[in-house]
């Protein structure tokens, strides 16, 4: 009698752990902005489709989820509904995605952008300077008034060394350019950012690129004739004469392989910084406004940054008071790049503080 | 000939109660015809909106925690609206409320003391009230439309949490990122119900409502609020200073709304950000006016909107609806609610035998008015 108890536990145990190998892996993702502001956000959206193409996942999303209060709430939900790891993709739920691992160990947490980690919560990011410097390249080749317009979203070092590593690289082929930066304080806000790239082309400048979401910016390039550079995605289909090239968040590799690794056992929390190289940052084709020479000197660039031989911040560097602080044959560290708030000569203005 | 509106000579006081009840069954139906276009089962939809956000304690809980910050802002606006001053600024007041709450919780960063708390949630309120002061003074003192100046000055209390989040109050810690530090557990409202994020300022809330409903009923100074609102140059003759509730009305919904932001911050989110609030000041004034300007009216719809927005997130998750649905929802119910109100202090009249109702009419509607608290 016992006997038979224990087989049938026994049996009941192994097709449970049967059924729960066999069944789905769910996967959230928390969403800043709307999935289609073909931006930030529906790059994310891109690599969760991706996601669930490759892998034999459920997935679930949520969109404009606001950086304050709301998003514990909605990290904590998807948490208690199953999901076994949760994309959180915005720097603000930081605070957020950290309490609510607390009070989920066994969930597999990944914070875009953050610096906070525990045993369950990974970070990634990807190095979207490097990127920039291909766009300050071509913008530094291709701007006739020396005036590179720069729609900013929050002055946090993500951003700066984006303003940087372009003013970098736009002066090394031309060292008349300036770059002008509007602030506007937030991540997604198509009348803002519009309005912003409307203030910089009457400020003179005729190349416009930005640090938020929404391809409203590189309309108003378009509209107005003058150049500009997507953001997160290829925005092509926004503005095909403007848009030069795009930096492409490509975080489908990414999710593919923290997942795989979840559902394998050997996803570990760490820290991801890939740019170019590992393909987490791609540029768009290069648009038809573009001439062979410029084409040419951007490769190389990207060519260089992928070998290793060449890095966006390696100095000489100038602070915006002219004197070098970053000295020939030195470059700065991942570590002080994490927490940058210094512009580089040639960046009109200062940062807000 | 056009249907015209005609005042009710006495609304009915249950439909007056029961209008939200009404709305919301209408807008089920609308939304069940745009469920069906949109191809989504409409049970299953309209579960994963109003059922399943509140069908655990813990939904429960965040319900109210989501409805705080609109029920006291509501409340206090509805003073506002009821003598015709037109704060349309709450959400810069609740920013500077959180501001100064939250540089207080800063201040006393890893000290204990239960004075910590009360202090807290004082210079809120302090924050609030200094905010709408500045459009109480350029109202009394230069006429300044007062829609305008704390309109404007929403941006302007915006744009001052940012200077300061990105300067004095960051995180030293925080690799230049516009944060502030954690508060200490000393500055964190106290927890109601263990595992949830129930804070004291629910019950705060709740007070606040029985607050406005006695000031507004009880009171003098609420009888004052009601007759400047509906009759100024009435209240002016019978001695009622213009000023005094302009001062009195802005200053009140200023430091309810200071308290709502420093109770948000040393609540949920505990710490500043640069955004700490998804615009409840603005949702607030259609939580004032779809809870018709009465206290438990405004608990109602504060509750109401609070559960769209819960269940905009569950349809979501469950349903993979697009957010989108849920500002449809909120429109869908708020068109209801008012098209209720409006049928519920008038009726339609389409021949032309109602234009002899009119005069018996307007002189009970003056009636009616003072009756409807």
């Amino acid at each position: 009698m016992f006997k038979k108890i224990l087989t049938s536990v026994a049996i009941a145990t192994c097709l449970s752990a049967v059924g729960i190998a066999n069944a789905e892996t769910k996967v959230g993702f928390v969403y800043v902005g709307p999935i289609g502001d073909h931006g930030w956000s529906y790059q994310h959206d891109q690599g969760r489709l991706a996601l669930e193409k490759e892998l034999d996942v459920k997935t679930t999303y949520v969109e404009s989820v606001p950086e304050g209060a709301d998003a514990e709430r909605v990290i904590r939900q998807l948490a208690a509904d199953g999901n076994e790891v949760i994309f959180t993709t915005s720097f603000g739920y930081m605070n957020p995605t950290i309490k609510v691992a607390k009070k989920f160990p066994k969930i597999k947490f990944e914070h875009a952008t953050g610096y906070k980690r525990a045993d369950n919560v990974g970070t990634y990011s990807g190095r979207f300077y490097e990127g920039r410097a291909i766009l300050g390249t071509i913008a530094g080749k291709m701007t006739k008034s020396n005036i590179i317009g720069y729609v900013a979203s929050f002055p946090i070092p993500e951003v700066i060394r984006g303003i940087d590593a372009m003013t970098i690289a736009a002066r090394k082929v031309n060292p008349d350019v300036t770059v002008k930066v509007v602030w506007v304080n937030s991540w997604f806000d198509p009348g803002k950012e519009g309005d912003a790239a409307k203030a910089l082309i009457d400020q003179g400048a005729d190349i416009i690129t930005q640090h938020t979401d929404s391809p409203a910016p590189l309309q108003v390039a378009e509209k107005r004739g003058v150049y500009g550079f997507g953001q997160a995605s290829d925005m092509k289909a926004f503005a095909p004469k403007a848009q030069l090239t795009a930096i492409i968040d490509d975080w489908a590799p990414y999710y593919v392989q923290r997942v795989k690794a979840a559902i394998d056992g050997s996803w570990k929390s760490d820290d991801t910084w890939d740019g170019l190289k590992a393909g987490m940052v791609v540029m768009a084709p290069y648009g038809d406004a573009v001439p062979e020479d410029v084409r040419e000197m951007a490769d190389k660039v990207k060519a260089s940054i992928i070998d290793g031989s060449f890095h966006p911040f390696q100095g000489p560097i100038k602070n915006q008071k002219g004197e070098i602080v970053v000295k020939e044959g030195e470059t700065i560290s991942d570590g002080d790049l994490s927490k940058l708030d210094w512009y580089v000569e040639g960046v009109d203005g200062t940062i807000p503080k | 000939m056009l249907p015209r509106l005609i005042k009710r000579q006495s609304p009915s006081k249950a439909m007056v109660y029961l209008s939200p009840i009404l709305a919301l069954l209408l807008t089920l139906l609308a939304s069940i015809v745009l469920f069906l276009i949109m191809g989504v089962s409409p049970s299953g939809a309209l579960h994963a909106f109003f059922v399943e956000p509140i069908s655990s304690i813990y939904g429960l809980t965040e319900l109210m925690v989501k409805a705080t910050p609109l029920i006291l802002i509501g409340v206090a606006l509805s003073l506002g609206f009821r003598a015709g001053v037109w704060n349309i600024g709450a959400e810069g007041q609740l920013i500077l409320g959180g501001l100064f709450g939250g540089a207080t919780a800063l201040f006393f960063y890893e000290k204990t003391g239960f004075y910590i708390i009360p202090l807290i949630l004082i210079m809120g309120a302090l924050g609030g009230i200094i905010w709408a002061g500045i459009v109480a003074f350029l109202k009394t003192r230069f006429n300044a439309n007062e829609i305008l100046t704390s309109l404007m000055l929403s941006y302007v209390a915006a744009l001052l949490l940012n200077l300061l989040i990105h300067g004095p109050l960051k995180d030293p810690d925080g690799f230049n990122f516009p944060e502030s530090r954690l508060f200490s557990d000393s500055a964190l409202l106290p927890i109601l119900y263990d595992g949830t994020r129930l804070h004291l300022g629910a019950v705060i809330a709740l007070f606040f409502v029985g607050i406005g409903w006695i000031l507004l009923s009880r009171t003098l100074l609420g009888y004052q609020i009601k007759v400047m609102g509906d009759a100024p140059a009435a209240g002016e003759h019978a001695g009622f200073s213009h000023s005094k509730i302009i001062w009195t009305t802005l200053l009140i919904s200023g430091g309810a709304a200071g308290l709502a932001g420093a109770i948000e911050v040393s609540g949920p989110i505990g710490q500043l950000l640069p955004n700490i609030s998804p615009g409840y000041g603005f949702a607030a004034i259609i939580v004032a006016y779809v809870g018709r300007l009465h206290p438990l009216g405004v608990l109602f719809a504060a509750l109401l909107l609070a559960l769209s927005y819960l269940g905009g997130e569950t349809a979501q998750m469950k349903l993979n609806l697009p957010v989108a649905v849920t500002g449809v929802f909120q429109g869908l119910l708020l068109f209801f609610l008012l098209a209720c109100d409006v049928l519920i202090q008038y009726k339609i009249r389409t021949s032309k035998k109602s234009e002899s109702t009119i005069a018996p009419a307007v002189k009970s509607s003056i009636k009616s008015t003072s009756e409807v608290k």
